[in-house]
């Protein structure tokens, strides 16, 4: 199947070939930052992870959402999903490559990072973290993969195939369940000490991943002439639409035990996010923007999605609703969440985090990377798709 | 064949027995006391905390006592404002001593032992109407080498680990950098080699006795393990010397000297809140 992959117009030779370069620049980076350190990074003893681990944990959320499509479609028989829940499984395997990439990136000694399998230890939630993304990795290549050759031969998947299947749906949830207990299971951490941090990961994941498929179905209904059908995408927005809601709401949440128990440790965090805080004279206020963005972003997109016209009538305020949705979540999970929980230092100090040119382009190479692997999967996909219609 | 067969279920026996008692034994012998005793000790001392930290802390912050040592440390603010050029003279004794290299930038920064604010070290006390010494006092900090280090807990390849004797010590080959146990540590105790260590060092004044570390790994204070093997005294008690600014021992022995200042002294720890039960005690 893959060969479909190496057949295309010019369009996607180029928008490959532009995918290629970010991820030509990263490859140079990041030879700089493995010989250099980490120092090369904006990262400090006070914010100890920056740009690479939020990436990976927003992207996490990206994988796990695939699963949106998924469980409608094979649990509750829904049709309409026939045709785009191979693009959310091919999306969780982008997705996971990326995680695993920023993980890999991130770390002081990579060449040691099979230390992590040769003394494991089970009571560390990164060694639960790297059983479950890897598994999931696996699940949906396996998965997408004996589907869509069934598909081809057009005839039925074999029926072993949907034990794996519905095993992927509980390693969904675990996913982004694990990555979010790598934060609030850490004392002394106030901001990221919230049981809600799981649902709240679980409720935005569901929200942006399934955007990220409409946007992208969308672009392919131009570009590739692969038609999701109206119906799946109406209900996939709808499913964006309450995820959404549901997140936000757990947020509100937040600030309310924060402000209404008064709480200093509960409410630093919050401040700084939203307000900035003031700290011996100083006001800290640097991710204030990206987090007003957020809320933005999230009422343009709420608003779109809902208003019956731009939701229904027109593809392309539809795609504007989940772009601004997606964007609204990367800015509240791919940046404040993680680099928020590291203000104030358990020393009370504030120290902010700024990312170098290296550390953006090595971050733009790994989503380059991640959107490259798509473009290849959904083309092979589509190819499968287009052979059997002709 | 049967004699046989006797002698072996006796041995077998004999060694089960063993086995399973045998731990309680000499666990007995190394702590110097017995359990109970040690634990009604113990008690006392937390009766005297839980008045200063807040409800949540006097109610979870009970320590079971474990037998066998555990090293701990009490740093007497009081004797440092008295000789104030002592706490220059810690820090680089012991950053010299373990061969911390040192970065001019606050971000690369690496250190072990530092002086700070005492409302940075001590975040949950009440700041109002500071006493002027508590306001210009500076707080030596340094790993508490927790009873429950939340760091250890978090290393996904036990490279950071708990001792027997209570330290919490790193293996500086085994760690692959992923900073968990940065994020977990809620004293800030942990840096991290983001430049190559030796960049930052004299090559030609560094202690041989003690391995320099390489880029990309954790490191903190080890309570200096490579000296109490030997017998001697951490570095920064060392330096402190007859001052007894700072106090070493083993927490466990009702008889050592740690024990006798925490009993005639009030003490506070850093965040009792978080559960970590720190091994390093403060007289204000």
């Amino acid at each position: 199947m893959f060969e479909k992959a190496l057949k295309g117009n010019n369009y996607y030779w180029i928008w490959l070939a532009f995918l290629g370069t970010f991820m030509g620049i990263a490859a140079f980076c990041y030879v700089r930052q493995f010989n250099y350190g980490l120092g090369l990074t904006g990262m400090s003893r006070d914010v100890s992870w920056g740009l690479y681990i939020s990436q990976f944990t927003f992207l996490v959320g990206v994988a796990a959402g695939g699963v949106m499509l998924v469980l409608p479609y094979y649990i509750h028989n829904y049709k309409a999903f026939g045709k785009i829940t191979i693009l959310g499984e091919f999306l969780a395997i982008s997705a996971l490559l990326m995680c695993l990439s920023f993980i890999v990136v991130d770390l002081g000694q990579p060449m040691r990072m099979l230390n992590v399998i040769f003394h494991a230890q089970p009571r560390s939630m990164l060694f639960y973290d790297m059983i479950v993304l890897n598994g999931y990795l696996f699940l949906n290549i396996l998965c997408g993969w004996v589907i869509l050759t069934a598909e081809r031969k057009q005839v039925p998947p074999p029926k072993w195939i949907y034990f794996f299947v519905y095993l992927s749906i509980p390693f969904a949830v675990s996913i982004h369940t694990v990555t979010a207990m790598l934060y609030c299971g850490l004392p002394g951490r106030h901001f990221w000490l919230s049981a809600i941090v799981a649902p709240r990961f679980l409720a935005s994941a569901f929200a942006a991943g399934p955007a990220l498929i409409v946007v992208v179905a969308l672009i392919l209904k131009r570009v590739a002439d692969f038609d999701a059908g109206k119906q799946a995408l109406d209900k996939v927005a709808t499913i964006v639409l309450y995820a959404a809601l549901v997140n936000v709401f757990f947020v509100g949440l937040e600030f309310f035990v924060g402000f209404y128990s008064n709480i200093p440790g509960h409410k630093h965090t919050l401040q700084y996010l939203f307000f900035g805080l003031e700290h011996h004279g100083h006001m800290y206020n640097n991710l204030v923007p990206f987090m007003w963005g957020f809320v933005v972003l999230f009422v343009v997109g709420v608003a779109l999605l809902s208003i019956p016209y731009t939701r229904k009538q027109n593809d392309f305020w539809l795609g504007a609703g989940c772009a601004a949705i997606f964007i609204s979540f990367w800015l509240d999970k791919g940046i404040g969440f993680v680099l928020g929980g590291f203000v104030p230092s358990p020393l009370d100090e504030i120290t902010e985090y700024y990312p170098t040119a290296n550390e953006i382009f090595i971050a733009l190479g790994i989503w380059a990377m991640g959107f490259f692997v798509l473009t290849i999967l959904y083309k092979i996909a589509i190819g499968v798709e287009h052979e059997i219609e002709a | 064949m049967d004699k046989k067969r006797r002698d072996f279920l006796k041995v077998a026996g004999a060694t089960t027995l063993a086995g399973l008692g045998g731990p309680a034994i000499v666990e007995r012998l190394v702590s110097g006391s017995s359990p109970v005793q040690a634990k009604a000790a113990h008690g006392e001392r937390l009766a005297g905390h839980g008045a200063d930290t807040h409800a949540g802390a006097a109610g979870h912050g009970e320590e079971t006592v474990k037998s066998g040592n555990r090293f701990g440390m009490i740093v007497d603010l009081r004797k440092f404002k008295q000789y104030p050029e002592l706490i220059e003279k810690v820090v680089h004794a012991c950053h010299a001593e373990h061969n911390v290299p040192h970065f001019p930038t606050r971000k690369d920064e690496i250190k072990w032992i530092w002086p700070t604010e005492y409302e940075k070290a001590f975040t949950e006390h009440s700041q109002y109407y500071k006493d002027k010494p508590t306001i210009s006092n500076e707080v030596l900090v340094l790993c508490n080498h927790c009873d429950e280090p939340p760091c250890v807990k978090a290393c996904p390849t036990r490279a950071t680990f708990k001792n027997k004797d209570g330290i919490v010590a790193m293996d500086y080959h085994r760690c692959i950098g992923c900073r968990f146990c940065m994020a977990a540590c809620p004293y800030g105790a942990r840096s991290f080699n983001w430049l190559d260590p030796r960049v930052g060092l004299d090559m030609n004044h560094i202690n041989r006795y003690f391995p320099t570390r390489m880029r990309g790994v954790v490191e903190k204070c080890n309570f200096c393990a490579e000296r109490i093997g030997l017998g001697k005294k951490p570095k920064c008690v060392e330096v402190c010397g007859e001052t007894r600014a700072m106090i070493f021992g083993n927490l466990n022995d009702p008889n050592s000297e740690i024990r006798k200042a925490l009993k005639e002294n009030y003490t506070i720890q850093r965040k009792p809140s978080a559960g970590t039960h720190p091994s390093v005690f403060y007289i204000v």
